[in-house]
């Protein structure tokens, strides 16, 4: 490889700006996870040192629900929205549409949430739709949609179409096209597109609070902890998200190790 | 590429699945609450099916204005009892959202201080339940600020030692409010001249402000970041719990009166099941859990006579008695004037 | 002709049906809204009125519009001063280490935005971890004004948006061919004119992706202006928010939601074009197979 021939000064300023940019990220979370073992239920002064969260989670059904359907939604709208994204990005680049189409597609980035949020409640109303994760799943693909098909397109813009003639005309199958030649291509810009619309579905709340159901069995995580403001946002939260940090990534750094094990073992 | 279409074919079994096992669980009789979480007894929902066998689940919301949005675009489907503030109310009756309460059925509503039938914005009680309230005033840390504040005046015209110490309500009834009291209004005004008049009064305030901060003032004034805030009194005891230095103050040109109700949702299929579970929250031992552990007066005369006297020791604020509170102006829906208020609101914020 | 036909709708039938469906009818209902009155107590009365788009065009909500557009446009700049290098440095990573790379910079996303939030007001706070630090190793006297201002509210854009843009311009550099680098470099040009003159220009797509994505989820955001910025500052995403919720004057808000997304889009397609044409100059055959 080209990477270690040479002493680089760009190589070493690029290594330790990427450092820099992981300490910003993570400082935040570094600070989230003290606040966890917080005595008091202030969000945002220390007070002591305690465990006692971290129990007081265990038992809190209301916030492992959440947190379950929460998983739930981002799961199965991610899954739907790289599917139908990442389509919809080939077929764009492929045939290369007109205007009218890039606006709808810019739309569910630019539609205020709240916007999304009540005309969709309002239509499901209308339709007499009965509410509940579902109705969440459907109203996340949308704007999940949107960011998937706008990255996977980034790696078809340069995409040499001819090579999928060629292929076509020498006889392959459509299928066997696309397997062999553009899901290589574009297969990064997969996997970015579904980190990114897995992270928004977390994390979003007002869609998803105006198109669940009535109850505990389609309240979200963001749902649940923006209810507790009004009360405090006790530092049950905090273990939460301390607990899920912890895990993922441990298992990134397992998935790591085990990766490397079979590349050079 | 079969592997795409057997994964698309699970997508969607996956969704549906879902949908019918939400739409299944629907037989016996059961009432959807939608609540603030941490405002009731965590064992409330639990205690209220064993003692009635009526199945009650909990639905959260973070603000009035996020439940009232949703109850208007869905017609309230699928909620039976609501927590909302008072100004709510009176818009909801209007739009017709909100059942009518057969008080025969709530026999527990004599557990009301009689002042509460004479709640302005629904007198009578007719579509609503009261069941905390309270005033907004000044929270301060008695060890910072002397001389003690007691008027608006000392909030949004501060002496030199407190600028940038000061934290205002953003909320738009309640920042406009401390204006409208400090210069001798209505808290319902929506008269051109005095919406002008709080205008110029808020954007002046606002370059000794640390910041806005309707969530939380409290720890602020726990941390020593700001002196004085603009606060709920239910709020600025929990300030008081982490430092007794901490002290509220209703100023002398008074404050508004809030009340938070329970109404009962036009829509709700299972009427009796909701008063019932109204009748149950105004039990006193029921009511006496919220001044006990969240702090906030509650309308419920049994509950409050049976509170223990050091926790108003502690928090003086908890001993406002029901007829300083009537004395308060309420804050009422603005209904037409909602417009002009909502500009007024929007320059303030956006000036700089 | 048949074969690609049904090719095309295989492609395109599921994501336009999707939107039709879930965006376009139930928008465009509440687009008709700013065509009517809004009821006395919220709601809507179907009466046909132009006073929504009177209201609208007072300088008051255009000033809002041009300072968040500011703040969303320095947020944009600094992240992507920020993660061009970092996905540069992602995509030199050697292959089987890339994608937990990016994993790592996402999993701080996978907590929750509101405890994000209050994390960077502990930092920031006057009496926070950052003065405290600074003053404890004598560097300043007096704290220094880091929360409750525009830096506060683009220090948390930036924060919450980072990744995105990352995993946007990663998208495309990776698709870089290590070939015609080594090429232009084996012809003796220097790495900053391999750089300006073929790295750029190819990544380009990526960055402008990266770029809509925070700019967008910029202006429209509430919660970091409420909370980072004190309320000190209205974004978009503010009056929007309000008008719809706490004003219930949803005709209205539809309006400027409508005219929001109106200037939104016409630069967006500016936008587009300009990077297509940036495109058309890079030393790339795409025109020629068009």
């Amino acid at each position: 490889m080209r990477e270690f021939k040479r002493f680089d000064p760009t190589r070493l300023w690029l290594a330790a700006h990427l450092r820099l940019v992981y300490v910003f990220l993570y400082v935040p979370i570094g600070v989230l996870m003290v606040l966890s073992f917080n005595k008091a239920g202030l969000p945002t002064v220390w007070s002591g040192f305690s465990f006692e969260w971290y129990g007081k989670l265990a038992e809190n059904a209301a916030i492992l629900s959440a947190a379950r359907n929460t998983i739930v939604v981002a799961v199965i709208s991610t899954i739907l929205a790289t599917l139908i994204g990442s389509l919809l990005a080939i077929g764009m680049e492929y045939r290369r549409r007109g205007a009218g189409l890039e606006a709808i597609l810019f739309a569910p980035m630019i539609i205020p949430d709240i916007v999304l949020a009540i005309a969709l409640l309002s239509f499901f109303t209308l339709l007499e739709v009965t509410l509940g994760l579902h109705s969440i799943i459907l109203s996340h693909v949308v704007f999940n949609i949107a960011f998937v098909c706008a990255v996977v397109r980034t790696r078809l813009r340069s995409f040499d179409w001819s090579v999928f003639e060629a292929s076509i005309d020498l006889g392959a199958t459509e299928i066997t096209t696309f397997r062999r030649i553009i899901l290589p291509a574009i297969l990064p810009g997969v996997i970015a597109g579904a980190m990114l619309s897995f992270t928004l579905s977390v994390d979003e709340f007002i869609i998803a609070y105006f198109t669940a159901g009535a109850g505990q069995s389609s309240t979200t995580l963001p749902m649940q902890i923006y209810s507790m403001i009004r009360f405090g946002v006790t530092p049950e939260i905090n273990a939460m998200a301390s607990i899920v940090m912890l895990v993922s990534f441990t298992l990134v750094i397992a998935a790591q190790r085990i990766n490397k094990e079979s590349v050079t073992g | 590429m079969s592997t795409l279409k057997r994964f698309a074919a699970a997508c969607l079994v996956g969704t549906a699945a879902i949908a019918v096992s939400v739409t299944t669980a629907q037989a016996e009789e059961k009432i959807v609450i939608s609540n603030w979480d941490g405002y009731m007894p965590a064992d409330m929902l639990e205690k209220f099916t064993a003692e009635t066998g009526i199945v009650a689940e909990m639905a959260v919301h973070a603000t009035n204005e996020e439940i009232m949005g949703k109850v208007v675009a869905g017609k309230g489907k699928g909620y039976d009892v609501l927590f909302v503030s008072s100004p709510f109310v009176e818009a909801l009756n209007h739009l017709g959202l909100v059942a009518e309460l057969d008080h025969s059925k709530i026999p527990n509503m004599a557990n009301l201080y009689p002042q509460a039938m004479e709640l302005e914005y629904d007198p009578g009680l007719k579509v609503s339940v009261p069941y905390a309230w309270g005033t907004t005033g000044l929270c301060y840390r008695e060890d910072l600020v002397s001389p003690a504040p007691t008027s608006w005046m000392d909030l949004l015209e501060p002496k030199a030692d407190l600028k940038g110490k000061i934290t205002m309500l953003s909320t738009d009834r309640w920042l406009m409010a401390a204006a409208f009291l400090a210069q001798g209004k209505s808290v319902n005004s929506t008269d051109e001249a005095d919406l002008e008049a709080a205008k110029d009064l808020l954007i002046a305030a606002k370059k000794n402000l640390l910041s806005y901060d309707d969530t939380t003032f409290y720890s602020k004034l726990v941390s020593g970041e700001a002196s004085m805030v603009h606060a709920w009194d239910g709020w600025c005891n929990y300030g008081i719990g982490e430092n007794a230095a901490i002290k509220y103050v209703i100023p002398k040109e008074g404050s508004d009166l809030w009340v938070d109700t329970m109404v009962v949702t036009a829509a709700s299929e299972n009427k009796d099941a909701a008063f019932k579970f109204l009748d149950f929250v105004l039990k006193a031992e029921n009511g006496a859990w919220v001044p006990a552990n969240i702090l906030y007066k509650v309308p419920n005369k049994a509950a409050m006579e049976a509170l223990d006297p050091a926790l108003v020791t502690q928090f003086p604020n908890l001993g406002i008695t029901p007829d300083e509170l009537l004395s308060q102006e309420q804050l009422r829906d603005l209904g037409a004037g909602q417009k002009a208020f909502s500009k007024t609101v929007t320059e303030i914020l956006a000036s700089n | 002709m048949p074969a690609s036909r049904l090719r095309d709708w295989l492609l395109l039938g599921p994501g336009l049906l999707w939107l039709a469906l879930f965006l376009v009818i139930p928008c465009a209902i509440v687009f008709c809204f700013s065509f009517f009155e809004r009821g006395v107590y919220g709601g809507i009365d179907y009466i046909f009125t132009f006073e929504n788009f009177q209201r609208a065009i007072d300088p008051l909500y255009l000033s809002i519009f041009l300072k968040s557009a500011k703040i969303a446009g320095t947020a944009t700049l600094v992240a992507l001063f920020l993660a061009y290098p970092a996905a540069y440095a992602i995509s030199k990573a050697p292959p089987n280490r890339q994608t937990a790379l990016l994993v790592l910079a996402m999993l701080p996303f996978w907590s929750n935005y509101l405890i994000r939030t209050y994390a960077w007001i502990v930092l920031l706070n006057r009496e926070g971890l950052i003065n405290t630090g600074l003053r404890d190793l004598g560097w300043i006297a007096e704290p220094l004004p880091l929360l409750y201002n525009e830096f506060a509210i683009i220090t948390g854009l930036v924060y919450n948006y980072l990744p995105f843009v990352i995993l946007a311009v990663y998208s495309s550099i990776s698709r870089l061919n290590p070939e015609i680098l080594e090429a232009s470099e084996d012809l003796g040009a220097p790495s900053w004119k391999t750089f300006l003159r073929v790295t750029l220009p190819l990544t380009m797509p990526g960055v402008a992706a990266g770029s809509v994505f925070i700019f967008v989820l910029s202006i429209g955001n509430f919660i970091t202006p409420d909370l980072l910025g004190g309320g000190n500052l209205l974004m978009v995403g503010n009056i929007i928010y309000d008008q719809f919720l706490t004003a219930r004057d949803w005709p209205f808000g539809a309006t400027l939601s409508f005219i929001l997304i109106g200037i939104m889009m016409a630069l967006l397609f500016t936008q587009a074009i300009l990077v297509r044409r940036a495109q058309g100059d890079a030393p790339e055959k795409e025109e020629a197979n068009a």
